[in-house]
């Protein structure tokens, strides 16, 4: 067992945990903040994106100790004030979802492309390319390029904060 | 998936992890975790520590320095794909490192962690291969031609660290894979290099251990172009099988990549 003390949407926090906990189950389980979900649990299908230190990471794929000292944000953590992130935003005006269960791990993935994908960049391939780590089984990607492209419109446009 | 408990200890200097590894013989060196977490929820393997050197500032660096790319064990896939320095110097390199996996896994996996792993489907070994690289380590200098000796097999000793890679800067240089469409992992990558008169070609993906092709080797050496691979039958006999792809699936897919790398190695 560990303290692992981290910063968690703004908040810090600190648990004993076995070292073997996956970052996914101490948000879900420890934490309840299960907006982070759990699909593949193989690195593969991008479910359970959260940010550590700003980037975006597979939480499946990373030990909480390793977070240990970072700062993490969730699904839960974008929005500001009662106000949606501008991310999320876009996804409810485009439906950028079906059934909802890819949607936090494909929010928390294109706010980190926005903040690093240059805005001349990102035009709706590239959109596709970079979600190639997050999987949709309604294959509703349609919908979910124009609510990226619409974001990074209000993002880049309004000269917005670029990441949470 | 749960794996196997462990007790995870985070290194503060390179001295420190050799000095925690040398006290603990069933343990395991952590970096990025891409390819050793999944394998551990997998329960493959069983250490009983886990040393992470993640954190290591001194292993995490970029630099080009008289014609070699020096990059240090602990950089980022994202960071390799992302240098304007590598861009320019070896731009097949920085393709390459942007290939893997996925964005969330290139933030995190390492090029040091890729090395010494040699998973047959890891992208980096055909890269060092290819552009005869030297691996640098704690201990000695090793060349990527004794470097890779099997399956998840390396020359690595115990407690061996690896610090830092140094790669040539070839005249030209291409690589083209084929990715499985779920993990992204290399069903076969085709890493083409020309350096002066030698042209070395090295196959990522398609058999248990990455290996270079002579055959295509020395029919490039004569004339670098597509075309000069066009009658060369890769041998099925020691490529992979598996629900992804037969091995005589693989080897046409080792032309069709090689011809592609050296495509783009013409651009």
């Amino acid at each position: 067992m560990t303290v692992v003390s981290l910063t968690v949407n703004g908040k810090p926090v600190s648990r004993d945990v076995e070292d073997r906990t996956l970052l996914v189950y101490f948000l879900r389980e420890d934490l309840n903040l299960t907006g982070t979900h759990i699909g593949c649990d193989t690195s593969q299908c991008g479910a359970c994106v959260v940010h550590l230190d700003g980037r975006a990471v597979k939480a499946c794929t990373l030990f909480a100790v390793q977070a240990n000292g970072a700062h993490v944000t969730t699904i839960e953590g974008l929005a500001k004030d009662g106000a949606l992130h501008p991310v999320q935003e876009a996804f409810r005006d485009n439906h950028g979802l079906q059934c909802g269960f890819c949607t936090p791990g494909m929010i928390m993935t294109a706010v980190d492309m926005i903040r690093r994908v240059p805005a001349s960049e990102l035009d709706r391939a590239r959109i596709r390319h970079e979600l190639e780590g997050n999987i949709c089984r309604c294959t509703g990607y349609h919908n979910i390029v124009s609510s990226i492209e619409d974001a990074a419109k209000r993002i880049n446009g309004t000269g917005k904060e670029r990441a949470a | 998936m749960i794996p196997y408990a462990f007790t995870y200890r985070r290194a503060k200097s390179l001295d420190d992890a050799e000095a925690m590894l040398a006290a603990s013989p069933d343990a395991k060196l952590l970096a990025g975790g891409q390819t050793l977490i999944p394998a551990l929820k997998m329960r493959l393997a069983n250490p009983s520590e886990l040393i992470d050197i993640a954190a290591l500032e001194a292993l995490r660096f970029l630099a080009v320095r008289d014609r070699v790319v020096v990059v240090g064990a602990g950089a980022r896939h994202h960071e390799v794909a992302t240098s304007p320095e590598v861009r320019r110097a070896i731009p097949a390199l920085a393709e390459l490192a942007g290939s893997i996996g996925d964005p969330a896994v290139r933030q995190m996996g390492t090029l040091g962690g890729s090395l010494a792993n040699n998973d047959p489907a890891a992208d980096y070994p055909a890269a060092v291969l290819a552009l005869d690289a030297t691996i640098k380590t704690n201990r000695r200098e090793i060349r990527a031609g004794d470097f890779f000796t099997g399956m998840f097999a390396t020359a690595l000793e115990e407690r061996e660290i690896v610090t830092e890679v140094r790669f040539p800067v070839p005249e030209r240089a291409g690589y083209a894979k084929f990715a499985n469409p779920a993990s992204r992992y290399a069903m076969a990558g085709v890493f083409v290099a020309k350096a002066g008169p030698a042209v070395r070609v090295a196959v990522t993906g398609a058999a248990p251990c990455v290996f270079r092709i002579p055959a295509m080797e020395a029919a490039l050496a004569k004339n670098f172009s597509p075309d000069a691979l066009e009658d060369i039958e890769v041998d099925p006999g020691e490529m992979n099988s598996d629900l992804h792809g037969s091995a005589e699936y693989r080897a046409h897919l080792v032309g069709v990549m090689a011809r592609r790398a050296v495509e783009t190695a013409l651009r």
